[in-house]
């Protein structure tokens, strides 16, 4: 399979902190990239690169290429609005709108015109409600507000809401950090699933969460790539002692 | 030694809650004073003093209606154009403007906010009535003149005058909470909008949702700002007691009548009168600052909520 995201030489400051350094990876197409690492170590950061999230920080500055599907996404003619829907986020904090369940969903399809009819609009939420593997639950609630729904439900709908515009890859910020074993199980058992259409890179403080889920495994420390490799072989034969290191929990 | 000090705090927290305790006193004193005063009309007119429209010390006529009608009127003249105006400056100042700009400009707006009433009324007779005489009124005449609510005589000293100085008395309280508000919807929100595909725009249109209710505190906060403003309306409104669709007419207000006509309602019914306009005008504000309260306090709840799920 082709290389969906290509990063070759990425250097990332905030002002006169340089929090990347020369970064190159590659991204397969419809694969599970995990990024761990110690906190603070440049792996959300670089997450933020690949949607251009980081545009809205000042003084933030880039160097180097990200490729996406071969375009380079940081030259000046990028339409970002285009990009941000190619690319899906989901963060660490569930953070529904304060609108209905239905709407929620809706909101990406709405902003993008990306529907026909009100009828299809209903059947794109449903389906991204399947999609997210919330559609049962939430199915007879579609009009009530989604904060009524909990913790775990409410990342669902996050990620229902993300896969809604349709997108090819989805940013996970730890997604599950917040949540409790059975909704964290939920979610888990969700991105091997979406792993079949979507391309997903998935920053995780959970070791065996990233051991669980993903095929490749990138290790960052402070703002270094320190290692990728297939996540078995990083985790029973890793090539860096930095990595073998940080696994077997000798610093963390 | 130990007991001296139990004494100490106990007396201490004496005090404190003697001091607490005067400003419900106080509240309560003044609704049964002015209460008591107006009774004189309440039973001479009953209801009839809010509703009748004639007003004539001379012969002891007294409907207050009027009053309450430029009251109405003013102050929605007032947010008419101080909501837009403000909404548009607090976005700017937390969404857009870099904070080096930002900074200054709130300042200003703070500053705006801090100018003797008085002032406001000077600058209203001097600049602004002469503006709308000989600008904005024939310009309104020419374009909207077919409209009621533009025709009759120019003076420059009217309803629209006593409301566009309004208007700028109100803004810089209404950014100042509007700003706040803003400012304490999380960014998970605005970063959910973006990620989605959301422009400049629309993420804005979402920070204003989360901020509705907070928005809607802060326009209620100046309206009850609005209601009870005296001096400057006094200056420059023309405080004449007449219900007049033309807003280039002067009219009065609740508070600018007090202030006027205080000195001489030396007869008992006058100033019954003028005191039963003064209960009305206590209770309107009062219970339109307590909903304002609860509407601003709804928005930092309803945030938080947000940021626990």
């Amino acid at each position: 399979m082709g290389n969906k995201i290509t990063v070759k030489n990425l250097n990332f400051f905030y002002g006169k902190d340089q929090a990347l350094f020369d970064i190159s990876l590659k991204i397969p197409e419809r694969e599970v990239m995990a990024f761990v690492g110690p906190s603070g170590c440049g792996k959300s950061t670089f997450l933020r690169v690949l949607n251009r999230m980081n545009d809205t920080i000042p003084y933030a500055r880039i160097e180097g290429e990200v490729k996406i599907d071969g375009k380079d996404i940081y030259k000046a003619k990028t339409d970002v609005v285009a990009l941000r829907r190619m690319v899906g986020m989901v963060f660490q904090k569930s953070n529904p709108f304060p609108k209905s369940i239905f709407d929620n969903v809706a909101y990406g399809i709405r902003i993008n015109r990306m529907h026909s009819s009100k009828k299809d609009l209903a059947d794109r939420v449903e389906k991204a409600l399947k999609d997210a593997a919330l559609w049962d639950e939430v199915k007879d609630r579609l009009p009530t507000s989604a904060f009524g729904l909990s913790g775990g439900q409410q990342q669902r709908l996050c990620i229902a809401r993300a896969l809604a515009v349709q997108p090819e890859v989805i940013l996970m910020d730890e997604p599950a950090s917040a949540l409790d074993p059975i909704a964290t199980q939920k979610i888990e058992e969700l991105v091997v699933e979406l792993k079949k259409d979507y391309t997903i890179v998935i920053v995780t403080h959970n070791m065996q969460q990233a051991a669980r889920i993903s095929d490749r495994t990138a290790f960052f420390m402070l703002g270094k790539l320190i290692e990728v490799n297939p996540t078995e072989k990083m985790f029973t034969n890793p090539d860096d002692k930095l990595t073998e290191d940080y696994i077997t929990g000798r610093f963390g | 030694m130990a007991k001296t000090g139990t004494f100490a705090d106990s007396l201490f927290k004496g005090i404190l809650t003697v001091f607490a305790g005067t400003i419900i006193l106080v509240v309560i004193a003044m609704i049964v004073m002015m209460f008591w005063n107006s009774l004189p009309t309440i039973k001479e007119f009953g209801l009839g003093f809010l509703i009748g429209s004639d007003w004539q010390p001379a012969s002891d006529v007294y409907g207050a209606l009027p009053f309450i009608y430029g009251t109405i009127v003013s102050s929605v003249i007032a947010l008419i154009l101080a909501v837009p105006v403000s909404l548009g400056i607090a976005i700017f100042l937390v969404e857009q403007a870099p904070r080096s700009i930002a900074s200054p400009i709130a300042f200003m707006v703070e500053l705006l906010a801090a100018i003797p009433s008085v002032v406001y009324g000077l600058w209203g007779i001097f600049v602004l009535a002469p503006f709308i005489r000989n600008y904005l009124g024939p310009f309104l005449q020419d374009y909207l003149g077919w409209l009621p609510l533009f025709q009759g005589r120019l003076t420059g000293i009217g309803m629209l005058t006593g409301g566009v100085i309004m208007a700028i008395m109100v803004t810089p309280i209404i950014t100042a909470v509007v700003r706040d508000v803003l400012e304490v919807v999380p960014t998970s929100q605005r970063d959910a909008a973006l990620a989605l595909g959301a422009t400049k725009w629309e993420t804005t249109l979402i920070v204003l949702e989360n901020a509705s209710s907070g928005i809607a505190g802060a326009v209620v906060l100046g309206l009850g700002r609005a209601l009870g403003e005296t001096m400057a309306v006094t200056m420059v409104i023309g405080n004449a007691p007449q219900i007049s669709a033309s807003l280039f007419e002067p009219a009065y207000t609740i508070a600018s009548v007090l202030a006027a006509n205080f000195a001489e309602a030396t007869d008992r019914l006058y100033l019954s009168a003028l005191i039963e306009m003064g209960l009305v005008l206590f209770l309107v504000t009062f219970v339109v600052n307590a909903a304002a309260k609860v509407l601003v306090m709804g928005v930092a709840k309803g945030t938080n909520a947000a940021r626990q799920a």
